[in-house]
């Protein structure tokens, strides 16, 4: 019973990990310039299928595909944030969850173009595979290196947000956009870095999640999903807050799936409208 | 040009009445759509599932188009009419009158309740809380499968003859002639509605919800009226496909039908009551010309369609066409 209680508990932060790498960089970017930005997940999803592509086809080692992963989530977000995004800052709502809903359906179709619909699969390492057990419990490695990465990733974030110059731009810029400009901070040019980097951070989630989710077109809807409930729930461009969200979404999920798998999906939508209408800013929004 | 000034002059109401006149465009596109019956008589099958899927967006016009209300799970009120038709009919109530009539007030039930959460919101959080409605709903039919059939669909629904004269069959005449009738009916209630000052005050909230209170117009009883409008004829649209076809899936509930009616209605032009009837034609014809296609590369297009028109087209094809009319009447005096 406790072991069951403990193994839970652990997959499911495991799990909020990897929705946390997935979404951090949303939450940034939704709070900077309030692009309701839904192809978020596509740039995971190619994160993803590129580290598959380079292990499967061309024999790369699972580790040298991960900064790959990161790059090109990072080069194709920035082109597109240039190419499309950009001329619809100042659109409705509406206009840009229609384009990047439009933007969704293409990655998907092409996606499935090119892959198949089929699940991908990822030979992980030896010494990435088993489980280190300690008495009864036991934990795979793989989520183990899982949860140390995201750490590392949410150190290195707060870290850079807090006491870089870069960082400051970026603060200043989610706090009040219109006084940033005012006092001669880029935020164009700070959102269009920040941008890539979220998508890059995606995309690193992606290639981490085949792992544990598995990889196939529908991967940018699916976890499109528990992206949007993460920033809601966490409040925008709050890195501690998604943090917790993550966490939270994560853990409930894996119990609700181990505990009352007929309700399936069922509980974490309630808890995400209930808590939507308890405080529609986020646990930790501010706005 | 000349005759809005002349508009404005009479008033206010002047320039609802001139609204409210029926155009000879109008009349001709609604006597065309008799045309399927006598020009494509195997297509009609075809027509019904149109009607109903303009008429679906239409309900998504008057909150979307009109009161400004962004949802991406609008297929939850479908979803209830038709579950709620289907099931009538299958305890034996198999009249489809009274039972659309049920099942939209059901709808309309719901969406009102629905209404008052959704008042509360804006912007991301709103478009969070529909989406999340919508897939609450579709979690709650799938687990409850000793009601609803869950994955394989609802069993078991039979539908009496309309009047007792006219049955659904796989020609689909009646089928179409019902939801043809439908479509109009709700059409012009939904016309009176845009067209009344009640109308005029939801275009207001559209543009700035926090003015409109401060005119003497209460933004959120507005748009709890319009929300459960929208939420019977959505209802309605669900209850003619189920009683149409007489089957129920669990897709009636899908986010994906939420999404298509969304596109449906955009490509068409929000706002304007005919987008969503001419997208809907569109759509459905396009997509059973294609219907060869894989189905995910058939979203490819809608994708790339959905970029074009947020780009380049910002008030669907209606607004297009608008807009060519004007420049055509600037260019020949």
């Amino acid at each position: 019973m406790l072991g069951s209680f403990v193994g839970v508990l652990f997959d499911g932060f495991a799990y909020g990990m990897l929705l946390f790498l997935l979404s951090v960089g949303l939450s940034v970017t939704l709070g900077m310039m309030n692009f309701v930005n839904l192809a978020h997940c596509s740039f995971a999803m190619l994160g993803g299928y590129v580290t598959v592509t380079l292990m499967d086809r061309l024999g790369w080692p699972f580790f040298a595909t991960l900064p790959v992963a990161f790059l090109a989530a990072a080069a194709a977000s920035a082109a597109l944030e240039r190419a499309l995004f950009r001329p619809l800052y100042r659109a409705s709502d509406l206009d840009q969850c229609l384009l990047t809903i439009g933007i969704v359906f293409v990655s998907v179709a092409g996606a499935a173009y090119v892959y198949g619909t089929v699940q991908q699969p990822v030979q992980l390492p030896d010494y990435l595979r088993g489980a280190v057990t300690f008495g009864s419990l036991r934990f795979p490695v793989y989520r183990l290196f899982l949860i140390g990465a995201a750490l590392v990733v949410t150190v290195v974030l707060v870290a850079a947000l807090e006491h870089t110059r870069f960082g400051a731009r970026v603060r200043a810029a989610v706090d009040n956009q219109r006084m940033a400009r005012g006092l001669g901070i880029d935020v164009d040019g700070v959102f269009a870095v920040t941008f890539a980097l979220g998508s890059g951070l995606a995309g690193l989630g992606g290639a981490l999640a085949i792992e544990i989710v598995g990889l196939d077109p529908s991967f940018a809807f699916t976890y499109l999903i528990y992206v949007i409930i993460v920033v809601s729930v966490g409040g925008l461009a709050s890195i501690g807050g998604s943090f917790v969200a993550a966490t939270l979404l994560g853990i409930s999920d894996m119990a609700g799936k181990y505990y009352v798998p007929q309700l399936g999906a069922f509980l974490i939508y309630l808890v995400m409208v209930g808590l939507l209408m308890w405080r529609p800013t986020g646990l930790f929004g501010r706005r | 040009m000349a005759t809005v000034s002349l508009e404005a002059l009479r008033g206010p109401h002047g320039y609802l009445r001139a609204q409210t006149r029926w155009r000879r465009t109008e009349i001709a596109f609604w006597l065309a759509t008799l045309l399927p019956f006598l020009l494509f008589p195997s297509y009609l099958q075809l027509a019904s599932q149109i009607a109903i899927t303009a008429l679906f967006a239409v309900s998504l016009d008057l909150i979307l188009g009109y009161a400004g209300i962004v949802s991406l799970g609008h297929a939850a009120f479908f979803g209830l009419g038709a579950y709620a038709a289907g099931l009538i009919s299958k305890f034996g109530w198999g009249e489809p009158l009274s039972g659309l009539v049920l099942a939209s007030t059901l709808a309309g039930v719901a969406g009102y309740g629905a209404s008052v959460v959704v008042v509360r919101f804006r912007h991301l959080a709103l478009i969070m809380i529909t989406l999340g409605m919508g897939l609450l709903l579709h979690e709650a039919a799938n687990s409850a499968s000793w009601l609803t059939g869950g994955a394989d669909g609802l069993q078991g629904v039979r539908i009496r003859p309309l009047l007792e004269l006219f049955s659904f069959d796989l020609w689909g005449r009646a089928a179409y002639a019902y939801a043809l009738l439908m479509l109009f009916l709700t059409f012009l209630v939904a016309r009176r509605v845009i067209n009344s000052p009640f109308g005029l005050s939801l275009r207001g909230i559209r543009e700035n919800a926090v003015r409109m209170p401060a005119l003497g117009a209460p933004s959120r009883a507005h748009v709890r009226k319009v929300y459960t409008i929208a939420a019977v004829m959505a209802g309605m649209a669900g209850a003619l496909l189920a009683q149409t076809t007489s089957t129920v899936s669990l897709e009636v509930l899908s986010f994906q039908r939420s999404a298509d009616v969304l596109v449906i209605l955009i490509l068409g032009g929000a706002g304007r009551l005919y987008g969503g009837i001419l997208g809907a034609i569109l759509y459905m014809v396009a997509r059973d010309q294609f219907s060869g296609i894989n189905p995910q590369y058939w979203y490819f297009w809608i994708g790339l369609l959905l970029i074009a028109v947020v780009l380049f087209l910002p008030n669907g094809i209606l607004g297009g066409l608008g807009r060519a009319a004007a420049w055509w009447r600037r260019v020949s005096p």
